[in-house]
């Protein structure tokens, strides 16, 4: 296939990896932000083949495992509401709230949907309008242009029954508090592709400058990540802290400007909680004021419930990158991803996930 | 949630007022929404996340960087250097 093949060759890898241990003399801890990078990671053995002296730690850059608990409870409360329909990404749904997940809620009666796009649950609030049609607005920068149009279009059709339970999340804030933190051992950053592709490179060059880190805008097949983590340690080899674009092909310097547009016209920053986490400053978004209406924490009045997280699971410490998902007690015995206990575990772009499809317990 | 694979624009439409278009992955073909790239023309391929194009490959981008790897392979090639091998190879000029 066009534009896939080539980005997986063996052979390419070999020359690349081979090329890494040419330049790599020096220990380095580097870490990629992205999911769908872990994943593309572990899946191709990438880590096995890399010079002893480069540890790769995985990110937080799942967005389901980094929902809070409470989005998990509110959606769940919402999605109990007579005459909702409930619609979220297919991940969500297994996703362990404080006592159940959408799956069971959506078991116990309530309608439950997965939808692939936020414009589906639009189309499904058109087509019922007796009904109110509630999208779970979860994921980094890459997802909120979509959840800004779909707002923007309801209020454009004056659609009274749609609304959006919002959790975004953004990727600097949280790396400026990975990296502000005593425990951090991180060097490098290998930027998540897609997500540069919406905010474009600007930030970035500010966390690198401020922290004198070095960030690679990094795609997400094998070979990218490879090229990507070249250039990072030609960086902290030769001490630079810049800014590259391995990923030239989809990142632009400035980013994709009418979707950054929509995002500021929807969306205002605001404090987040990050499961495992906890609260970083200015890492979300929230519903501005002018579209209130379509906050679906607001209509139906979901309270926040203070609530635990399952003690024996580190999935915090994995985000964080302290952890790896194998040293867990809990992982590939009591919990696994037919019956997880934490969200690392459930998503597909979970840490833990990627562990137990591709590394399982020897 | 993040699609890696670019689709390449068969079809251009519009749907509600918004742009939209359907993107062929090799004989599969489903429907975005292009309100983010409205520049986008049939035939170029495109990225997309959860039913948004976020942005057209640069197929020059794209190019540059496998002609790099294509000269990777070529050079360490005539150092006949081994894939794997931990010692300093030196890379030609
Ligand atoms: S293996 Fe399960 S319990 Fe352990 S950290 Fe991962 S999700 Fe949590």
């Amino acid at each position: 296939m066009k534009y896939l093949a080539e980005y997986r060759d063996p052979e390419v890898a070999r020359k690349i990896i081979a090329e890494i241990h040419r330049v790599t003399t020096k220990p380095w801890v580097v870490m990629e932000v992205c999911g769908g990078q872990t994943h593309a990671i572990v899946r191709s053995g990438i880590d096995q083949l890399l010079p002893k002296e480069i540890t790769l730690v995985h990110g937080p850059g799942c967005p389901v495992c980094v929902t809070p608990l409470e989005t998990i409870d509110q959606a769940i409360a919402i999605a109990a509401s007579p005459g909702v329909i409930f619609c979220s990404f297919g991940d969500m749904l297994r996703v362990p709230g404080s006592s159940r997940d959408l799956l069971t809620a959506r078991s116990a009666g309530a309608d439950v949907r997965i939808v692939y796009s936020p414009l589906e649950a639009l189309q499904l609030a058109r087509e019922n309008p007796d009904r109110q049609v509630v999208f779970l607005a979860i994921g980094f920068e890459t997802t909120a242009p979509g959840n800004a149009m779909a707002i923007i279009q309801a209020e454009r059709e004056g659609l009274a029954n749609f609304s959006e339970l919002v959790c975004q999340v953004l990727v600097p804030p949280a790396l400026r508090a990975l990296l502000a933190s005593p425990a951090n051992r991180v060097q490098g950053y290998l930027a998540a592709g897609h997500v540069c592709t919406i905010t474009g490179l600007e930030e970035y060059r500010e966390i690198a400058s401020n922290y004198k880190v070095p960030i690679v805008a990094t795609g997400l097949e094998a070979n990218d990540i490879l090229e990507g983590l070249l250039m990072l340690v030609e960086m902290l080899e030769s001490g630079r802290c810049e800014v590259l674009n391995q990923y030239s092909r989809s990142v632009r310097p400035e980013g994709n400007l009418p979707a950054r547009a929509a995002v500021d016209k929807v969306f205002g920053v605001a404090d987040q909680k990050w499961r495992g986490i906890g609260e970083l400053p200015g890492s979300g978004l929230r519903i501005r004021r002018e579209y209130q209406k379509f906050d679906a924490a607001r209509r139906f009045a979901v309270e926040s419930l203070k609530v635990s997280e399952p003690a024996e699971c580190i999935s915090g410490l994995i985000l964080q990158g302290l952890k790896k998902p194998d040293e867990c007690g809990a992982f590939g015995r009591r919990c696994t991803p037919e019956s997880p206990l934490g969200a690392t575990m459930v998503s597909s772009e979970g840490a833990c996930a990627a562990y137990f499809r591709y590394k399982p317990l020897n | 949630m993040c699609l890696a694979m670019p689709g390449k624009l068969v079809e251009i439409f519009e749907e509600g007022g918004l742009k939209m278009g359907r993107l062929d992955y090799d004989g599969t073909v489903n429907k975005v929404c292009l309100e983010y790239v409205p520049e986008i023309e049939l035939g170029q391929y495109a990225l997309v996340h959860a039913g948004f194009a976020i942005s057209i490959l640069d197929e020059e981008e794209a190019a540059r960087s496998l002609e790099t790897w294509r000269e990777f392979n070529r050079l360490r090639e005539k150092e006949g250097a081994v894939a794997f091998d931990n010692r300093p190879v030196k890379v030609g000029e």
